[in-house]
């Protein structure tokens, strides 16, 4: 097994796992957490996807440098919006 | 100018209904003037554009939607025909309308849909190809929907759930339909003997089926047996509006597509030589005598009016499907003459219900004594339904049975003589109630006609009479209607 | 090019100045929204008359700069964008142009609203304007994040729990979208719009094109992955659910467009996917919508069921260079914007005057909101796609083409998914025109709002594009394919 098929293997699973999490869980936390290994995953195969015969190709990493961006914005929101969730009785 | 006649005509109630739709429910007087003048518009428009297309004037008004799809309004002889009905019916029943809504709720609201279903019936008459007619065919089903249902009861929301239910289910066949032939034809322009070219030799089974949709399309609206089950039940609505969709909008829509179709599309020899004259025609007869037989066992005064329409609109499919030009004549007057005669069942009708509480046959009891104004129009309706002469329904008759001979159709001699005999079985005994018996002691009156309520009964009584009287002139139904039939059968 | 610089740039120009003055966000909205309508009409104009444009951005070439590119359907869409806008805009000045000091809860709502709606707009138009799928993830992503802002605005509970359920549904469908992207670098080494075909012919761009889709399924709330949207829909204050449900949701489906366009007739397999799961949508929302019992939700699944339409127009068009069924999805898809947030803003002027959105409580008789249920009426027409209607065109191309293929199981979902919608809806307008005598002597009407004159205006606009399809035909007939 090359070092490339166990990459992939290990990003498919972790994304896997991610939305079995993602679908499944009710607690707010457990589905940012879940949404924040997605996107490992997803970051895994991205980079696999920028090697092409031994080469690394800038481009897909500035795709997962922006995917990284996002993802701490929107889990900032989403921190924010399942704080307020939770304690919006006294607004 | 003169080129943009049909548009201003159909503008007149196009847009006099959203101004009345905005009017506050308190400007009266307001209302009833545009109303008015709308109307009075109307009529005087369609005599002017008569007389152009009498002359062999040309109309074609066209705007492009999308490739091969236009918007096209022109008037034809055909047109005129249904023009004429409309804006002298809408005229009068404007003015009985004002005078029975007098005092209720939600007038503004009635009268705005009141001019858009007139728009849509006019729209009708001078759709110049297939895509316009479904517009304004649609129109129509939207446009009455709120009239049958204005009075707001349980009962007539389960009457107009019926009625879309009904008429919408039409509408998608005959989109259908639409959509089908254009895919084979291209632009379907209403031409005289048809626009199929030789389509008829390379898709017969495809024509077929299409001509089913059309059909079946139009037949909801014309009640065609068994799509007439919305009719009777929309009779909950006011008086006015039963008028209206019996006499001139709705039934008349689908008989005047029916027209089109056999005539201006697929044209008499197409439809011939695919063999749909004989069904449409046996299933016209089966409906003229089905609702006949309904019609007599209907107290309720308005129930029977519309099994009798049911029965007296397939007069007009039956004239158009025989195929033979002196049918055709027959078939083409009678939209005229149904209607005049009708509306003026219905509006005596409702002066019955308003002036009395009458709304059942059993309690005709000496009605001529009471209300006789109302009950010689009335007389002179039922009469001309049965076909006496010289009333106009005569001259349909007349003309349908020598149609029938001509076609080598002797059974259709049969079938009027027995439908007539129906009409009288289920005429006459009201007509008996309402001359021959005593009036029930102390008969209440309910509220005094005024003549916003007497006058279009009587005129419309007046045009039954003309039109049997003077059926010779050029300008009657029936010379219209030889006009026509010259141009379809040549 | 200059329009498609304002139409991209400015309305986030103005967000920013509306979040750094709130007392005169308004202000910012107003003129923003107005200047955009004014360079979308004029880019249309100019396209319709010289053809498409494309400009790099500080002549940066494609790579590494950010082009833009507009065509026919970018115009078509552009200008839906900037007409809705134009009415929620309206609707949102009943607010108040300029905000009192010192105001409380409400005015937090509306301060809050008008950066959100600018970042929203300027989001769609960059969208619309991007020709390569990377600089699109990134408009989606704003366009997410706004929107979502959107939907908490009111700040109650259920609006806050429907706006984490959508941006976690779109956080994952973006991670599916930007892995698609990935990879479909990977197999051509561009990511611009024109390399589309070229993916279509190696099993890596078609596994690429397989997940770009799935991420736009969620976005565009396809069914079965529209789990979040009806909530979110119908919890928002109502000029946010105008534009989540007639514009944001259209950004993913003008993609899904733009790529089958651009794919040929290469992904039979992805079509046919897209057709039966539209299928499924139209007929599942419709069933949705026929049993629910507030207005709000109603109006939310029957998104969900034109949704589904809109998808089954684009799955089922035939190969866009030998025919023009395409058109018919774009067809639909503006006069849906248009109808749809009429729709909502009426719902909103309902249940602001009643009070309640409970379809079984909208026959009150003291109390008639007669303009608002006229224009939900008139979009409720549109919505059905009876002529002469924009959405009636549409269908009609659509049928037209599936005649010519003989594809009848197709005409009679078609058919039977507008009777459906049909049914749904004139259960509220017969509850509408319930009242006749009942309306008690002193039923009263309410004054008319600018809300009223948007729903209406919108309406009465969606009514009348049926007449004038000749203009966005044209618009898109002209787009390169």
């Amino acid at each position: 097994m090359t070092s490339e098929t166990m990459y992939i293997l290990a990003g498919v699973l972790l994304a896997a796992l991610a939305m079995h999490r993602l679908c499944t869980a009710r607690d707010a936390l457990a589905r940012i957490l879940a949404l924040n290994v997605l996107s490992v995953g997803i970051a895994m195969l991205m980079l696999l996807a920028g090697r092409v015969a031994g080469v690394t190709d800038a481009v897909p990493q500035a795709f997962v440098l922006t995917g990284i961006v996002v993802l701490v914005a929107v889990t900032a929101a989403l921190l924010s919006l399942a704080e307020r969730i939770s304690g919006g009785d006294d607004d | 100018m003169t080129e943009l006649l049909p548009l201003a005509i159909l503008m007149t109630s196009l847009c006099a209904a959203p101004i009345i739709l905005a009017i506050p429910e308190r400007a009266r007087t307001l209302r009833t003037t545009i109303n008015l003048t709308a109307a009075t518009l109307k009529v005087g428009l369609v005599a002017w554009l008569s007389i152009a297309v009498a002359a062999g004037g040309e109309f074609n008004l066209r705007l492009g939607i999308a490739p091969g799809l236009d918007l096209h309004l022109q008037a034809d002889a055909l047109s005129v025909l249904f023009l004429a009905l409309s804006a002298v019916l809408w005229f009068l029943t404007t003015i009985y309308a004002i005078g029975y809504l007098e005092g209720g709720a939600d007038r503004s609201r009635f009268f705005g849909f009141f001019s858009l279903c007139v728009a849509a019936t006019v729209g009708i008459a001078m759709a110049g190809n297939l895509f316009t007619f479904l517009i304004f065919f649609e129109l129509l089903t939207l446009a009455t929907w709120p009239l049958v249902v204005h009075r707001g009861t349980a009962e007539s929301h389960r009457a107009g759930r019926i009625y879309l239910a009904y008429t919408l289910g039409g509408g998608l066949a005959l989109t259908l339909g639409t959509v089908w032939l254009y895919a084979l034809a291209g632009d379907v322009p209403f031409a005289p003997r048809g626009v199929l070219g030789d389509l008829p030799q390379t898709a017969p089974l495809a024509l077929t089926a299409i001509f089913v949709l059309l059909i079946a399309g139009v037949g909801v609206k014309a009640a065609l047996f068994p799509l007439h089950g919305w009719l009777p039940l929309s009779m909950v609505a006011p008086a006015p509006v039963s008028a209206l969709l019996h006499a001139v909008a709705v039934v008349k829509a689908g008989a005047f597509g029916i027209m089109r179709i056999v005539y201006d599309v697929y044209g008499v020899e197409t439809v011939q030589l695919l063999g749909l004259a004989a069904p449409l025609a046996a299933l016209a007869a089966v409906t003229i005598i089905w609702g006949s037989v309904r019609a007599l066992t209907q107290d309720d005064l308005k129930k029977r009016l519309a099994y009798s329409t049911i029965s007296q609109v397939s007069y007009i499919t039956l004239g158009v499907a025989l195929l033979s030009p002196v049918a055709a004549v027959g078939g083409l007057a009678h939209l005229i003459h149904q209607g005049i005669m009708k509306i003026t069942l219905f509006l005596a009708a409702g002066n019955f219900a308003e002036g009395r509480g009458v709304k059942t046959v059993s309690a005709m009891d000496g009605m001529g004594r009471l209300m006789p104004g109302a009950t010689i129009a009335f007389t002179i309706g039922s009469l001309g339904m049965i076909g006496v002469p010289p009333l106009a329904g005569f001259v349909s008759k007349w003309y349908l049975g020598s149609g029938g001979l001509d076609a080598g159709q002797p059974m259709v001699i049969a079938l009027l003589a027995g439908s007539s005999l129906l009409n009288a079985a289920y005429f006459l005994p009201i007509l008996y109630r309402a001359w021959f018996r005593d009036p029930p002691e102390g008969a209440p009156v309910k509220r005094r006609i005024g003549w916003m309520l007497a006058v279009p009964p009587a005129a419309t009584a007046a045009l039954i009479l003309a039109a049997g009287l003077l059926a010779n002139a050029p300008f009657s139904p029936l010379g219209w209607t030889r006009f026509i039939v010259s141009l379809e059968y040549l | 090019m200059t329009e498609a610089y304002v139409l991209a740039l400015l309305p986030f120009l103005a967000a920013v100045g509306a979040a750094a003055t709130p007392r005169m966000a308004a202000i910012w909205g107003l003129c923003a929204t107005l200047i955009n309508l004014g360079a979308s009409i004029l880019l249309a104009a100019r396209i319709l008359s010289g053809g498409d444009m494309r400009a790099d951005l500080g002549d940066w070439p494609a790579p590494l700069g950010i082009s833009l590119v507009a065509d026919g359907l970018a115009a078509v869409m552009l200008s839906m964008t900037a007409i809705v806008a134009t009415a929620v805009a309206l609707q949102a000045m009943s607010w108040g142009l300029v905000q009192p000091r010192g105001g409380q809860q409400r005015s937090r709502l509306q301060a809050g609203f008008w950066p959100l709606w600018l970042a929203t707009l300027g989001a769609l138009n960059a969208l619309f304007l991007s020709g390569d799928l990377f600089n699109i993830y990134v408009t989606f992503e704003i366009l997410g994040l706004s929107a979502v802002g959107l939907t908490a605005l009111t700040g109650s509970r259920n609006s806050l729990r429907a706006a984490f359920d959508y941006l976690a549904a779109g956080l994952a469908g973006s991670l599916v979208f930007l892995l698609g992207v990935a990879l479909a670098y990977a197999a051509v080494g561009r990511v611009d719009l024109a390399a589309v075909p070229a993916l279509v012919d190696t099993a890596t761009g078609r596994l690429a094109l397989g997940l770009i889709f799935a991420g736009l399924a969620v976005k565009a709330a396809l069914f079965p992955l529209h789990f979040w949207m009806p909530a979110a829909h119908s919890s928002a204050a109502p000029a946010a659910s105008a534009v989540l449900s007639a514009l944001v949701v259209k950004g993913a489906l003008y993609l899904a467009l733009r790529i089958t366009i651009e794919a040929g007739a290469g992904i039979e397999v992805l079509r046919i996917a897209l057709a039966v799961l539209g299928a499924a949508g139209m007929l599942w929302g419709s069933w949705m919508a026929l049993r629910a019992e507030r207005l709000k939700l109603l109006v939310a699944y029957s998104t969900v069921a034109q949704i589904g339409l809109i998808t089954l127009a684009i799955g089922v068009a035939d190969d866009p260079s030998t025919s023009a069924m395409w058109q018919a999805a774009a067809l639909l898809m503006l006069s849906h914007a248009l109808a749809k947030a009429a729709m909502f803003l009426a719902v909103g002027r309902i249940a602001e005057e009643l009070g309640h959105d409970r379809i079984s409580g909208l026959n009150r008789t003291d109390l008639r909101p007669g303009v608002a249920e006229f224009a939900f009426a008139i979009a409720a027409v549109s919505l059905i796609g009876l002529p002469p209607t924009a959405g009636f065109i549409g269908k009609w191309l659509l049928i037209d083409g599936l005649i010519d293929r003989g594809a009848w199981v197709w005409i009679a979902l078609l058919l039977g998914g507008t009777a459906l919608s049909a049914a749904y809806l004139s259960r509220v307008v017969s509850r509408c025109l319930r009242g006749g005598p009942h309306v008690a002597p002193g039923a009263r009407r309410p004054e008319w709002r600018t809300g009223d004159v948007a729903a209406l205006g919108l309406a009465t606009t969606a009514l009348a594009l049926g007449l004038g399809s000749a203009l966005p035909l044209t618009l898109l007939n002209g787009t390169a394919l």
